[in-house]
């Protein structure tokens, strides 16, 4: 079997360490919310707090990285071949046709993923972000003499940081699941651990190559 | 050896030493704080046969104390607030003993005058203001409950024809003995307010004359032993921080030496500034909403001594089968009912009820009409909500009672307690005629008819501050059903109350919907799979 080396090592880096972060942050987050106890009250803000200034960081880098290396293209929505690949995931798998997107260093994404990744980072990352960071220094806020900004109510902050989480949840468990639909169920796991995935000869030449 | 005789020498040597600046230490102790040697005074070595000879004596040096005196609140016992409101205990009535009108012979023991028996009493006398009661450092002086403030210098039967025998108190010894204010001046009344020790405040009573570190930070006495004047900064005899006047929220800096001080003294703030916690600066950020007590004071009556939480006196005139007023103590020996005022509840290591508080206290004057159906009347409560911008969460004592009311004219009752006389309750155990005699006194109508109100007062809780490790956690008001979950208008982190509902609802249904969709396709693919085997 053919393998291909996708996944660079800053690349899985970056995942693994936010994929800790982010299910770290929603376990202290949610008790911070009052959902369970966990931690501790006081220590799970502490580490929130603390996991979050981390995940900025790596954000940080990643976007520098995302930027200088041009990988951000991988996230570049396309509508070719998504009802193909819609067809897949509802149809196609359960009866054994290959997936009808192969995955290359180019076009590491089939058209559903760069939709979903796409929305991860432009929409519920910066309402995490900005609502975090408000939630953070809402005490400086009313200081502020940005009018918006001082009026805003924690109440109102909260909703939307809760809102988000909630929303990452949903996306983190639908992630963890697709994560399971390769040739066997580990496949993909181990090409974002090794960044060489295996190129089944059976499946069709993708058609998404640019 | 040689080494051995050296290390002797030097020892010697420093044995020596030390003892040359032993020898100078005494002369330092002596180094007197005050310039003045009161026993040396020629006004003082005389034998003093009242309270107000002593005066006349300490103004002779102190010419202008008395009129000092006369200015303050500790005088008058009369305060206007910035509502309008005449209040003072010459004034108010509370749901404690009610009212000092027709009992102040016995009540005004705690005046700092000689003699306020009656509304006859003379407020422009300078001989009747009692120096001693606030600056005897003997522990000796006393102010006999029954005798207007008055002490006694010849032992005498009191209530006469009782037998109880009062012990003279020797004014030439405590009056050459006069120092600075302590906590156990203050205390004689302060501690006592309500009729008994810890009676009232909850966070004042005897406990706090030699308290420990947990009890109270800054009074410590093996600590920093601070007096209640440390705080209470007195000018001119006029003490700050009266509880008539609060200061709720102090946004001011710590006040330093060479800066014009305007503010209220007694703030925790005007010593400890705007942003107090160095090490923890997220608390920094309470500040704004979060009176300082409300963290630092996690518990009140925490000094052994039991507050009243509750005090009924609908109950009051029980008597013994032989007729003797009935008593009633609790497990732990403490008088939970009297015959003559009713049975109570008390509370130790009370935690607080809290509240949004502005500064702003409204009372129930015994001129107001006050109606049944609006129980419990509020004989005073605190102003303040989340969003007026002057309020913090405060720490307070609710203060329960029920008390006598006239239901025709709809007016609180002034009760004429105390008193050796034919229609003093705590003698008579007779309703209408102890109110006739208090209505009377000033100058209002009664109906003859008694019935009883359920009322509520409200009092701040500022003292017996705990050191910062007691001081509460996060997780006490960060939390469904914790110290603050009745306070509205706040959104708190950790209060689920507060939180959107809908919100929680689609957010757990939207993850465990994914969740179903995922175990669902996968059951499907194992299934299929395991078919096409």
């Amino acid at each position: 079997m053919a393998r291909m080396y996708i996944f660079k090592r800053f690349e899985r880096f970056w995942h693994w360490a936010q994929a800790a972060l982010i299910m770290f942050m929603l376990a202290t987050g949610f008790e911070i919310h009052a959902s369970y106890a966990l931690f501790g009250w006081e220590r799970a803000v502490n580490l929130h707090t603390t996991a979050a200034w981390t995940l900025i960081g790596l954000w940080l880098f990643a976007i520098f990285w995302h930027f200088t290396t041009g990988e951000w293209k991988q996230y570049i929505p396309t509508t070719r071949n998504i009802v193909a690949v819609m067809n897949y995931y509802s149809v196609g798998i359960f009866t054994g046709a290959p997936h009808p997107f192969r995955a290359t260093q180019l076009s590491k994404h089939n058209p559903l993923q760069r939709l979903a990744y796409l929305l991860v980072k432009l929409f519920i990352n910066p309402l995490i972000w900005v609502s975090g960071l408000l939630y953070l220094y809402y005490n400086d806020l009313a200081a502020s003499k940005i009018a918006a900004l001082a009026g805003l109510q924690l109440g109102s902050i909260a909703l939307v940081h809760t809102a988000a989480a909630f929303m990452m949840l949903a996306f983190l468990i639908g992630h963890l699941y697709l994560s399971t639909t390769g040739h066997t169920p580990l496949a993909h796991i181990k090409a974002m651990i090794t960044g060489w995935e295996d190129q089944d000869e059976t499946i069709a030449t993708s058609p998404s190559k640019t | 050896m040689r080494t051995g005789i050296f290390i002797a020498a030097v020892m010697a040597s420093m044995l020596l030493l030390s003892a040359a600046h032993a020898a100078s230490d005494p002369a330092s102790e002596k180094l007197l704080k005050s310039t003045s040697d009161h026993t040396k005074f020629k006004a003082l070595q005389q034998e003093f046969n009242s309270g107000p000879e002593v005066t006349k004596a300490c103004l002779t040096c102190h010419t202008e104390a008395s009129k000092q005196i006369h200015k303050t609140q500790h005088w008058k016992w009369e305060y206007r607030n910035a509502e309008g409101q005449l209040l003072g205990k010459k004034h108010v009535i509370n749901n404690f003993c009610t009212s000092i009108t027709t009992n102040e012979a016995s009540c005004n023991v705690c005046h700092v005058g000689y003699g306020w028996k009656d509304d006859k009493f003379d407020f422009t006398s300078e001989v009747n203001v009692d120096c001693l009661v606030c600056h005897d450092s003997t522990g000796n002086y006393k102010k006999p409950a029954g005798l207007a403030g008055n002490v006694v210098t010849k032992a005498m039967e009191f209530p006469p024809g009782s037998g109880n025998i009062i012990k003279p108190i020797d004014l030439k010894k405590i009056a050459q003995a006069v120092g600075k204010t302590s906590r156990d001046n203050c205390g004689a009344c302060h501690f006592y307010g309500g009729g008994g020790d810890g009676v009232k405040h909850g966070d004042m009573d005897s406990s706090l004359a030699s308290p420990d570190k947990e009890l109270d930070v800054h009074m410590d006495a093996l600590g920093l032993n601070f007096a209640c004047a440390t705080c209470h900064m007195t000018e001119g005899h006029q003490v700050p921080g009266s509880r008539y006047a609060p200061t709720a929220q102090d946004k001011g800096d710590a006040h330093v030496r060479g800066k014009q001080r305007t503010t209220n003294p007694t703030t925790c703030q005007s010593c400890h500034g705007q942003g107090p916690h160095k090490k923890i600066a997220k608390l920094n950020d309470h500040t704004d909403k979060v009176a300082c007590q409300t963290c630092h004071i996690p518990k009140y009556a925490r000094g052994g001594v039991a507050t009243k939480m509750s005090w009924d006196w609908s109950t009051a005139g029980k008597m013994w089968p032989e007729g003797k007023p009935m008593i009633r103590k609790d497990a732990k020996g403490r008088v939970i009912y009297t015959a003559a005022k009713g049975s109570f509840a008390l509370g130790e290591n009370v935690v607080p009820d809290y509240q949004w508080f502005n500064g702003k206290v409204i009372y129930t004057l015994f001129s107001d009409k006050v109606e049944k159906s609006d129980q419990p009347t509020r004989i005073n409560h605190f102003e303040g909500s989340a969003g007026d911008g002057k309020s913090l969460i405060w720490p307070v004592k609710i203060m329960r009672g029920k008390q006598a009311y006239d239901p025709v004219n709809k007016r609180l009752a002034v009760v004429h307690t105390a008193g050796n006389d034919d229609t003093g309750y705590w003698t008579n155990f007779n309703w209408e005629k102890a109110i006739a005699t208090g209505m009377a006194s000033v100058g209002a109508p009664f109906s003859g008819k008694v019935d009883f109100l359920t009322t509520e007062s409200t009092w701040p809780i500022t003292h017996m501050v705990a050191p910062a490790k007691d001081a509460l956690r996060c997780h006490d008001c960060h939390a469904s059903g914790g110290r603050l979950e009745k306070v509205p208008g706040i959104y708190i982190p950790g209060r689920a109350s507060d939180h959107a509902g809908w919100l929680d609802t689609a957010g757990w249904a939207v993850a465990a919907l994914t969740l179903l969709g995922a175990l669902v396709h996968g059951l499907v693919r194992v299934i299929v799979s395991k078919r096409n085997k």
